[in-house]
């Protein structure tokens, strides 16, 4: 069982304690618990099984402007003094830095809603076993596909944030996360692809039929592929690459990147850098959503943030720290992004498609490809030719490139958002970009 | 050393006990025990902007009957912990009647000093350090608009008891210290990024103001890409430094050759041991047993004493990277390859240091040979697909050839290739193999460990530069 809020406040307020009676003028603490359980199939028997049972404390002791910070996962409070210890001495002789304190007080979260974000159901371990029997049943139905990994992990987790403003709260979340990787098989070529399904409840994930078809129709459509020329050619993302557009946009507005000045999108507020058609949403409060929070790591409430409008940039992710140095309130995304997307765009799947008669269908990217300084962006790339929007014949061993400044102006979006991961986007065509290959 | 028991109802001999009835009938498996002290210290913005110290305590159990491979972490080491871990593990392997494997072999050289690195350097010298870098970079050249500048250092202890009793330890040191610039010019941005390290105290890596060197090789890199211009999209010769661009040998070939991928035959190279795989002269090989270097292990984390394994010789396929647990499937010895992140991890085969040898070519030889092509100096990350042996890496330094002559920096564009067969189109190989600074971590099913690369430099006939110019 996951160590229940009396267990984990208690650790808190031992920190809490500590710390003032050291003297600290000020101290956070993160106190977590955590159990997971995997199972792993291949080809249709066990392969292995993995429990995990972790306690997380992190500390950050403050003396005015001085700052440092400890983390730990032996809960004794015999080491925890003896970190806290270590902690309050660094504190002292590090340099001050006037931007350094601890949230607003009147920012930080009042009220907890319930928004879902745990499910107690317990999937004992010869359920997940039955269900991966039946998911490699599926994926391992065509003779093409030669191998078949997958895995079902069930995670709980609870988590008390304390600050001595006064802030002690926190809640338990739980994930059931289903995932299929195969392996298919021709004279010419031998090619993998995967699919998965992460949820809060254990109800809402996928079927493992449906999670199997899909990830062997996925990789036996990528056999026996081409490499294309060298030329300019519109993209379509799907769904899987189209999401990361969207994190590289996150990355490009955090605080922290505007602050250091090390962004392409700094200075850019109420400036057009999106297609006037695009709106990004970063909402933290969806029922049973991946990316959803009450308040984030600081303890700062969080609400809703439009991020683009109509194309133009109205707000940063903004921490304490970071803003106090842009002379910006927080607003709670100290920790990143909650639930992020792409509002829907107003053309079909199909009609984006068929919208130029040749196009390059994107379904995975590798490499470290995004710079957010410059905005350049250049990845390998796997897909489809497609032409009149017909499917013509899977191509790899490509690079796609280009500027994400003039990427974000040329983006298209269909209307087949769907919310099933923290960050989400409609299926993205961008015209114009480079594609390297013969 | 770090004494696992004594702050624990848990004694040696309980344990003992527990570890031996619970692999009792299973083909291999262990108890393995971690304590890690980890500091990381950064200065950004003009700032101290964090100083973290952080201690982490936890085992392991593992138990493997035939391909099956039960796992269970805690970070409690008490009594009740390890037999709760001990349960779980019974209840998924139902039916167990394997034979243990009580082989191991002894290791005799330790390839670092017991050291705590974060201890031999008081924090006030490292804040100093960290300030002179910021001063150093902002007065040495105007256009530096942003430094970032880091101290990464770690010991972490690991015991493993096997059943029966066996009990092996190792204390390993590793320091990481780095350096990011950017620059600012008409309007354009660009950064520089370096950083050495390894199994070393700080002071050995920064000795006779050697954070100076560091500092003026960020500044070039990044001085480098301001002049840059779009770089080339398509197919054309390559010219790869020596050293650190050595992590397109472990994206290429590397991680196709590690065991579990060829056992499960889903690695694009599964199928080609003893043939041809490479251009004569090219040699490969990943070596654990380098004196203090960032990817060099006495032990692995099974226990097994690390070893130079031949993954290629002279284009040949030779062998693969084995963990006990792929090794003994695929009938054969684990190569000290064995590795995990930390205690909450089963372990992989992985790599260490992975080296393709000197030749007797020189870099101008190369250079001069090329009509059309790029010259890649240095790299960010890379990835690789094992089983299409697709990969990538991104270059952060690289200039045109044109006509046998360098000419202008290009701005970092991804390359792209084929695993297997890349290195039938090398066709030189130099004479100036040298290793990678010390810092770079390999990524593998979650998992970082760090890792080594080393190379001379070499000519690839015909790769895809993914730039923006047709």
């Amino acid at each position: 069982m996951v160590k229940d809020q009396e267990f984990l406040k208690s650790k808190a307020s031992y920190c809490l304690d500590l710390a003032k009676k050291m003297g600290a003028t000020d101290a956070s603490v993160t106190v977590g618990h955590s159990i997971s359980e995997t199972v792993n199939f291949r080809n249709k028997s066990l392969e292995a099984s993995d429990r995990s049972d972790g306690l997380a404390l992190s500390i950050e002791t403050y003396l005015g402007k001085r700052r440092s910070s400890i983390s730990s996962s032996n809960l004794l409070d015999e080491n925890i003094k003896t970190l806290m210890e270590k902690c309050f001495e660094t504190t002292k002789i590090t340099p001050e830095d006037e931007f350094n304190s601890l949230p607003d007080k009147n920012l930080l979260a009042k009220q907890i809603s319930n928004l879902n974000l745990y499910d107690e159901t317990r999937f004992e371990n010869d359920k997940k076993i039955k269900y991966l029997k039946d998911l490699e049943e599926s994926a391992s139905s065509d003779n093409q596909i030669i191998n078949t990994e997958s895995s079902f992990t069930e995670n709980k987790s609870n988590f008390i944030l304390a600050n001595s403003e006064g802030f002690c709260d926190g809640y338990k979340t739980s994930s059931f996360t289903a995932s299929c990787v195969t392996v298919a098989k021709d004279e010419n070529s031998m090619e993998r692809d995967y699919e998965f399904s992460s949820r809060r409840h254990l109800s809402d994930i996928k079927q493992a039929t449906d999670l199997g078809n899909k990830a062997a129709n996925a990789t036996i459509r990528k056999l026996n592929p081409n490499k294309i020329g060298s030329e300019k050619i519109s993209i379509i993302f799907d769904k899987r690459i189209s999401k990361g557009m969207l994190s590289a946009f996150a990355s490009a507005i955090s605080a922290s990147a505007i602050a250091r000045g090390t962004s392409f999108l700094k200075d850019k507020i109420d400036q057009q850098v999106f297609a006037n058609s695009i709106n990004v949403i970063d909402k933290p409060d969806i029922i049973k959503g991946m990316g959803s929070q009450n308040f984030d790591s600081e303890g700062v409430n969080s609400n809703t943030l439009k991020l683009i409008e109509d194309g133009i940039l109205k707000n940063y992710f903004v921490d304490t720290y970071n803003g106090k140095k842009l002379n910006l309130k927080s607003n709670g995304r100290s920790g990143g992004t909650t639930n992020l997307y792409f509002e829907n765009g107003n053309i079909s799947y199909e009609d984006l498609v068929k919208k130029n008669s040749r196009s390059l269908y994107i379904t995975e990217t590798i490499g470290h490809g995004s710079n957010i300084v410059t905005g350049d962006y250049s990845v390998g790339a796997t897909g489809f030719l497609v032409e009149d929007g017909e499917f013509k014949y899977p191509v790899n061993e490509i690079t796609i490139a280009g500027n994400f400044k003039d990427m974000f102006k040329n983006i298209i979006l269909a209307n087949d958002l769907e919310f099933e991961y923290s960050v989400n986007s409609p299926t993205m065509m961008i015209e114009g970009m480079t594609v390297a290959g013969k | 050393m770090s004494n696992f028991f004594n702050k624990s109802d848990l004694t040696r001999q309980d344990t003992d006990k527990i570890v031996s009835e619970t692999l009792k009938n299973c083909d291999d498996g262990e108890l393995y025990l971690e304590e890690s002290k980890s500091e990381s210290i950064l200065l950004d913005d003009n700032k101290i902007k964090s100083s973290n110290y952080s201690s982490d305590l936890g085992f392991g159990f593992r138990a493997i009957s035939d391909e099956v491979v039960a796992y269970s972490y805690s970070n409690e080491i008490s009594r009740d912990s390890l037999k709760s871990s001990s349960e779980n593990i019974k209840s998924t392997l139902k039916s167990i009647k394997g034979t243990y494997n009580h082989e191991i072999p002894k290791t005799n050289k330790k390839l670092y000093e017991h050291i705590n690195p974060i201890e031999q350097k008081t924090l006030k010298s490292k804040l100093e350090v960290l300030n002179k870098v910021n001063d150093f970079l902002r007065k040495k050249d105007g256009s530096v608009k942003q430094v970032t500048a880091s101290f990464a250092g770690e010991q972490k202890s690991i015991e493993i008891i096997r059943s029966g009793g066996e009990v092996i330890t190792d204390v390993r040191p590793l320091i990481r210290f780095n350096v990011s610039v950017m620059l600012e010019k008409n309007g354009r941005k660009e950064t520089g990024v370096y950083g050495i390290g390894g199994r070393q105290s700080y002071d050995d890596y920064l000795k006779n103001d050697n954070w100076k060197n560091v500092c003026e090789e960020a500044l070039r890199i990044a001085s480098v890409n301001l002049e840059s211009k779009p770089a080339p999209a398509g197919e054309m010769k390559v010219v790869l430094g020596p050293g650190w661009p050595a992590i397109l040998i472990h994206e290429a070939i590397g991680h196709g050759l590690e065991g579990d991928f060829n056992r499960k035959k889903t690695s694009a190279f599964h199928n080609l041991m003893g043939q041809k795989v490479a251009s004569e002269g090219v040699t490969i090989v990943d070596d654990g047993t380098i004196d203090n270097r960032r990817g060099s292990l006495t032990i692995d984390d099974e226990g097994t004493p690390t070893e130079r394994t031949v993954l290629i010789e002279n284009g040949i396929l030779k062998g693969f990277m084995q963990d006990r647990h792929n090794a003994r499937l695929m009938n054969t010895k684990s190569t000290g390859s064995g590795r995990r992140e930390n205690y909450r991890h089963i372990v992989l085969p992985r790599m260490r240091n992975t080296m393709m040898l000197s030749g007797n070519q020189t870099q101008d030889e190369m250079i001069k040979s090329v009509d059309k092509g790029i010259f890649a100096v240095s790299f960010g990350g890379g990835q690789v697909d094992i089983t299409s042996g697709k990969f990538v890496f991104n270059c952060t330094e690289a200039y045109e050839i044109n006509n046998g002559k360098i000419g202008s920096p290009i701005k970092g564009a991804t390359l792209i290739g084929d695993g297997p067969s890349i290195l039938r189109e090398v066709s030189m190989v130099g004479n100036d193999m040298m290793m990678d600074p010390g810092i770079g971590t390999c990524g593998k099913a979650g998992q970082g460990v760090p890792v080594g690369v080393a190379q001379p430099s070499i000519l690839i006939d015909k790769m895809t530069v993914g730039g923006t110019k047709l």
